[in-house]
């Protein structure tokens, strides 16, 4: 059965106010598209859980959509800090929740794989574990000493954005794969967005590249460069410099409303966007060819 | 051979840190500086060093520099790429890991990292990254190298928040944890490098030449102790310089700076 749908429509139906949301990728394949439609459409109270939030994140709480953060590294990465998210933190204005990167994804795995809560090694440190009285120590049951564990997160919808899906949302993936298989599978509802909707064959034709299976997926959207200004592994490059020109535009908050009533609410969708970022970008962010060589499954 | 004023402080950091790695090692790398160490490190004296970062890309062989820890660059011609679960447990947590980099906003006497908040953490004064991988890092990798400008802010008697373990309130404490790594081996500073003592305690082991001791002291928040034998570390040579400027920071995005 086709999911296909517009991603607005996607939005409109399974992202709530109040809704505790995890938009996934690792710098990868961040769903940018998405969380500018939700700002579009004015969502409220979101809670915004993800290992590393980055623009968009602050976008979101820029645009008033997010009550509170759950995080493990609140940066922009590769240029520094992430300045509204962290004024509003500063501030005593938004809620925050922090983890250190397995401690965040071993959340994900417990929701993904059904257990209540995940455990892992001691780490000694101690203070973020006082900070954050969601760390709990339990003693192995087996004999060894104590192991710190972290309770099952399973946000209200995960957004993942792929290469490519079939209609019913089969997806491949390639690339960095961070945690959007975990988070797919913890959500309780998923919109998937991807640069291109192919054939079921074509997904067939490589089942090891399938990391999410369709029938645990309940939106399928067909946004290219969804990601930008991140990127898509083998579409296009990361925008760098719209990195570097976050970090000046968040200086202010009459900057980042410019940006917002430009780049958001001043155009309809990620189609009006791209063409409206420009030939010289489009032809920037380009990518050479380096295909993997063909494996063989074996006609059995 | 070069002399003192032509090399910035980033390019000696980098090239002392690159000097710690051994051939073979399986390294967790970090962007800026720790990726230029490694990748000098693996033209020079260490060819078959292993670069894994935490996005889940094992052996990555980058052919530009790249800019953040998720680089598609880092992805192309890698070893492997994994999960962020798998890359932490089957390859880190595990034991696979040899080498880790840490850096952070505050380093103390016992090598423990602040990289979470400067003043209280409920009402922070100033909010930092926090830890991304670095708790888990500090605690598990085999060895770890701390890569920081000296200054006195930088180096405080105790950290305000203790993002990942040093050697705790000495290695008595961190040794009882039982943690898997055996902790921070060396601080590599503008001026010279730290290395702990019997008691965890960073001691100055050596200077950069033309570093005095009076300047480590004057940036050093405790009073620091200087190890009997005080080297001092070979300056850059023409080679590693020319790797760093024509090969792997061409821009001087990491590099260039007042030194």
């Amino acid at each position: 059965m086709s999911k296909l749908m517009p991603l607005s429509e996607a939005i409109a139906r399974y992202v709530h106010d109040g809704d505790t949301v995890y938009a996934a990728g690792f710098t990868h394949l961040i769903p940018f598209a998405a969380g500018h439609e939700i700002i579009r459409q004015r969502r409220q109270g979101l809670v915004l859980a993800r290992a590393t939030p980055d623009l968009i994140y602050d976008q979101l709480v820029a645009a008033g959509c997010a009550r509170k953060v759950i995080f493990s590294y609140m940066g922009n990465p590769g240029v520094g800090s992430l300045r509204i998210v962290r004024a509003e933190i500063e501030a005593g204005n938004l809620d925050w929740e922090e983890y250190s990167h397995f401690g965040m994804i071993s959340r994900l795995q417990a929701g993904a794989t059904g257990l209540p809560f995940m455990p892992m090694n001691p780490t000694a440190a101690g203070d973020l574990e006082r900070a954050n009285p969601l760390y709990k120590k339990v003693i192995d049951p087996y004999g060894g000493g104590e192991v710190v564990v972290v309770p099952a997160l399973r946000p209200d919808v995960a957004i993942v954005h792929v290469q490519r899906a079939d209609a019913e949302g089969n997806a491949h993936i390639w690339g960095i794969i961070g945690e959007q298989k975990e988070a797919a599978f913890a959500a309780e509802r998923v919109i998937l967005t991807a640069e291109e909707i192919v054939d079921a064959e074509v997904i067939r034709s490589d089942p090891n590249r399938t990391l999410i299976p369709g029938f645990i997926v309940d939106a399928v959207c067909h946004v290219p460069y969804c990601a930008h200004p991140s990127y898509t592994q083998g579409y296009y490059d990361r925008d760098n410099s719209f990195y570097l020109k976050w970090d000046e535009i968040s200086k202010t908050r009459e900057g980042v409303q410019a940006y917002l009533d430009e780049w958001v609410y001043g155009v309809k969708d990620r189609a009006e966007y791209w063409e409206k970022l420009g030939a010289e970008t489009h032809e920037r962010l380009k990518v050479g060819s380096r295909p993997s060589i063909v494996v063989n499954y074996g006609n059995y | 051979m070069t002399d003192a004023r032509e090399y910035s402080a980033a390019e000696l950091m980098t090239i002392n840190a690159a000097r710690l790695l051994r051939d073979g090692d399986v390294v967790f790398v970090g962007v800026g500086l720790p990726n230029l160490a490694c990748n000098l490190a693996r033209r020079t004296h260490a060819p078959n060093l292993v670069m894994i970062y935490e996005a889940g890309v094992i052996g990555a062989q980058p052919s530009r520099l790249p800019l953040s820890i998720g680089d598609p660059t880092l992805v192309s011609g890698a070893l492997a790429v994994c999960s962020m679960y798998d890359i932490f447990a089957l390859y880190l947590q595990r034991g696979n890991v040899d080498v880790g980099f840490l850096g952070g906003a505050q380093i103390d006497r016992f090598g423990n990292i602040n990289a979470t908040v400067i003043g209280e953490y409920d009402h922070p004064k100033v909010r930092l990254p926090g830890s991304g991988g670095s708790m888990e890092i500090a605690a598990w990798a085999n060895r770890c190298y701390i890569i920081t400008p000296h200054q006195k802010r930088r180096f405080p008697e105790r950290v305000d928040f203790r993002t990942s373990a040093g050697f705790l309130s000495g290695r008595e404490e961190r040794e009882a944890a039982r943690l898997r790594g055996t902790g921070p081996q060396a601080v590599v500073t503008d001026l010279g490098i730290l290395e702990p003592d019997e008691t965890g305690e960073l001691v100055l082991t050596a200077l950069h030449p033309g570093k005095t001791v009076e300047q480590a002291r004057e940036n050093t928040g405790w009073g620091l102790r200087i190890a009997p034998e005080l080297r001092i570390t070979p300056p850059p040579t023409k080679e590693e310089l020319r790797i760093l400027r024509e090969e792997l920071d061409p821009r001087g995005i990491y590099l260039k700076d007042g030194g």
